[in-house]
């Protein structure tokens, strides 16, 4: 019934040329997405991947258990000094993500544009 | 929405659905939710609460009421009123009693500081994101479910 999560990396140069690396998720983030988000986070090259981005862009549908995946990916990128970053979320998904308090350590941005260019 | 697909609810009306206790069929509830409270008329954004609200009150069950045990399901019963939907949950768990303002928000600091789980933040949405929320433990204690109740908001339609 889960839809399966995507998760595919992009790295991409921010306009003031910083390596970004993008995390572009396709699916639902759900319980069953822990391969998906964390490890694909967990494949990225640390040294030079310093800021993180979340693409939800193709993301119809998160739960708490899909959100504590992104948690759980944020801590493991504050233990290694790096910035996690999202754009692509609805309305409403910006919303839960801000009552959760994802935003006071991730920085969340409607468009890949208006993320890259604060980077 | 056109008025062919609305409906004019002039005596309570009643929609059950019952889910087996198998992670995703939340989206089960959560889907017939959504088509009930746009018929009522509710505003997109309500309808977005209300999605979540109804699908983490169903993992909830799912998860901890009936342990997802298969043999098990999960009942959904939609309760359309003239200014409100009330959406009940209801599992063979043994439940808890939790009355409104009982849910603490998660503290995102200590779950950054790994003080705390990054999971446990069903409840909390629920609670957000409906008019009215509460955790009740049936009668013979060997079922509980959470009532959730979101109004139609006249004034901002």
């Amino acid at each position: 019934m889960q839809s399966e999560t995507k998760a595919r990396v992009e790295q991409l140069t921010s306009p003031a040329g910083h390596a970004v690396a993008v995390l572009r998720f396709e699916g639902d983030i759900a319980s069953t997405s822990k391969d998906a988000v964390l490890g694909t986070y967990q494949a990225l090259p640390k040294e030079t991947s310093r800021l993180v981005l979340l693409d939800f862009s193709k993301v119809d549908y998160i739960n708490s258990s899909g959100i504590a995946l992104v948690i759980q990916m944020m801590i493991e990128a504050s233990n290694c000094d790096q910035k996690v970053y999202a754009f692509g979320l609805s309305a409403h998904f910006t919303k839960v993500f801000t009552m959760v308090g994802i935003t006071k350590y991730a920085g969340l941005f409607p468009t890949q544009v208006d993320a890259l260019a604060a980077l | 929405m056109s008025e062919v697909d609305t409906i004019t609810i002039s005596k309570p009306t009643t929609v059950e659905v019952r889910l087996p206790s198998r992670m995703g069929f939340e989206k089960v509830a959560m889907s017939t939710a959504a088509a009930v409270a746009k018929l009522m008329c509710f505003r997109e954004d309500r309808i977005e609460d209300l999605k979540t609200a109804v699908a983490e009150a169903c993992i909830n069950a799912i998860e901890h009421g009936n342990r997802l045990n298969e043999k098990l399901s999960v009942g959904v019963v939609l309760s359309v009123n003239a200014n409100s939907l009330e959406v009940k949950v209801i599992d063979d768990g043994k439940g808890m009693n939790r009355k409104p303002g009982l849910v603490s928000k998660p503290d995102i600091d200590r779950k950054m500081h790994g003080d705390e789980g990054p999971r446990g933040m069903g409840m909390f949405l629920i609670q957000a994101l409906v008019d009215e929320a509460e955790w009740v433990v049936g009668a013979d204690g060997n079922s509980s479910y959470v009532r959730l109740v979101i109004r139609l908001d006249k004034d901002a339609e």
